[in-house]
């Protein structure tokens, strides 16, 4: 897998779901290979954030720039093709589908030869191999998870959003999810996520947003956020 | 015995008609997310577009392809002229224009064919008597076709990727958007075998009785049992539920005026949406 140098950057991003903006004048970079970390508190529209980004969310003024491309507009199913996937917090696998036919969707715009990605995903996650011919609905939340990350993995993306990947796991799996996105990002592919159990994210984050009412408040490395006391205090629960 | 039997021979056939309208109609559900009224008059449709090849004296080999383009084509025009625009807008606006195209369709099959009762082949075909069980060739050609086209779909729906497309569609359609399906794509390739499989049961049921402008319409009722029966938006429950629909109204004859069969299709309905709203099979919880 190449590790293309593509950046994004998200400039003064306004929009929503057609009522009031969500998004106030967003602004957000991602370099090539790193990962960026956006925390904040409930409704401060980091969700929307990244499905602006994805093209899920309309965007009325402001751009989206992936690798000097304007993406603005542009939808989902477009974006894919210029390298970025993502994976949805909910409901993010074909549950009546196996996770062999999961994975396969996940190319389905293809037209090429994906077998070596394929064998790439089941080396990734091991515990899938045994699993391939069941039905994803089936499995726990953490196989789940994988199967979803795997399918995005199937383009080939050299950007992977994710929301919330270890929303609802136990602490134990969710380390493992953590530990399969630094393995991930080892390999060069940048990676935009939103995660609740900020702590354990912001050790590893090269970069970290904190958003605040659709707008962004903070931005330093992981580790300075986590140090900052002021935003300790404000988001990541105080001494708990 | 025999009588029972022979009662399980008839509803073996009519059952196979309502299991091709039933897949067409649970497809469409799934993929499309509405309940579509016309799939009734589209296999109306489709009948009449064979009586025309049959009524030129061509055999029903040639009339089979020409019913189904001509359907499918039909369904593609209504699709493209008025369910895409409505795509985005609740299933019940969808659901009663769809009501509003079945009108159009039984006003036109009226219109160019007339009102009366018409057949295929006149005459009388003479059954084959195999232990005292009367099957028509017309009713073992129903019974193979439906055979042939329900394995055909299974394995387009499992081995390939249009196929695989339409289950991941149906299970997940914002998930099957984000991942760069082209939906609309799918939805071509959905009314292609909704409209293809109602051709097919409308001949059926054509050659089976006779051809009436009302004829699908009748059989819309059964059809919706059968695919609620199998759980709604499950292609694979609609096959079975077309099966109990059908046995279940020929064997009602038994105790009941044919008359009342609708009634008994209505009434596996409302017990099964009562006892087990997710269809025989289950579902996903």
């Amino acid at each position: 897998m190449t590790a293309n140098a593509r950046a994004l950057t998200v400039e003064n991003v306004f929009g929503g779901y057609g009522g009031a903006d969500i998004l106030n004048g967003l602004d957000l970079r991602v370099g090539p290979g790193e990962i960026a970390l956006i925390i904040g508190p409930n409704g401060a529209g980091k969700s929307t954030a990244i499905k602006a980004i994805f093209g899920l969310v309309k965007v009325r003024a402001g751009t989206v720039v992936y690798g000097g491309e304007n993406l603005t507009g542009l939808r989902p199913d477009q974006i894919v093709h210029r390298g970025m996937c993502y994976v949805p917090q909910e409901h993010n696998v074909f549950p009546l589908l196996t996770v062999h036919e999961n994975l396969e969707m996940g190319a389905f715009v293809r037209t090429d030869d994906f077998s070596h990605q394929l064998e790439m995903v089941y080396e990734m996650f091991p515990a899938l191999v045994e699993k391939r011919n069941v039905q994803a609905g089936t499995l726990s939340g953490g196989q789940r998870q994988m199967v979803a990350i795997g399918r995005a993995l199937m383009m080939e993306p050299s950007l992977l959003l994710l929301d919330e990947p270890t929303a609802g796991l136990s602490p134990i799996v969710m380390d493992s999810i953590f530990e399969k996105i630094r393995e991930i990002n080892g390999m060069g592919i940048a990676i935009l996520m939103v995660e609740q159990n900020a702590k354990k994210a912001l050790t590893f984050a090269d970069r970290a947003y904190v958003l605040v009412m659709g707008r962004k408040r903070h931005e330093d490395s992981g580790p300075n956020i986590l140090a900052d006391p002021e935003v300790a205090e404000m988001f990541l629960g105080g001494g708990k | 015995m025999a009588e029972l039997l022979q009662l399980l021979v008839y509803g073996i056939v009519l059952g196979s008609i309502i299991t091709l309208g039933a897949i067409g109609v649970s497809l469409v559900f799934g993929i499309l997310r509405f309940a579509n009224f016309a799939h009734g008059d589209l296999m109306t449709v489709g009948a009449y577009f064979a009586l025309v090849v049959a009524n030129l004296q061509l055999s029903m080999w040639v009339a089979f392809p020409v019913a189904f383009l001509g359907t499918i084509g039909a369904a593609l025009v209504i699709d493209r002229v008025l369910f895409r625009p409505l795509r985005r807008t609740a299933p019940v606006i969808l659901l009663i224009s769809s009501f509003g195209v079945a009108l159009i369709l039984r006003s036109l099959v009226q219109l160019i064919w007339g009102s009366a009762n018409q057949v295929y082949e006149a005459g009388i075909q003479m059954p084959y008597v195999v232990m005292g069980l009367r099957i028509k060739p017309d009713q073992i050609t129903i019974v193979l076709g439906a055979v042939v086209l329900v394995t055909a779909l299974h394995l387009f729906l499992q081995n390939t990727k249009m196929g695989k497309a339409m289950r991941a569609m149906a299970d997940n359609v914002d998930l099957a958007r984000v991942t760069g399906i082209d939906t609309e794509r799918v939805v071509v390739w959905t009314w292609v075998i909704a409209a293809g499989l109602a051709a097919a049961a409308g001949i059926f049921l054509g050659m089976d009785t006779r051809l009436h402008p009302v004829m699908g319409w009748k059989l819309l009722l059964p059809v919706f049992a059968a695919a609620i029966l199998g759980g709604i938006g499950k292609p694979y429950g609609a096959i079975a539920g077309g099966l109990v629909i059908g046995i279940a109204q020929e064997f009602s004859t038994l105790f009941l005026s044919p008359a009342y069969k609708p009634a008994v299709a209505f009434g596996l309905m409302v017990v099964m949406l009562i006892v087990r709203p997710k269809g025989l099979m289950g579902g996903r919880g």
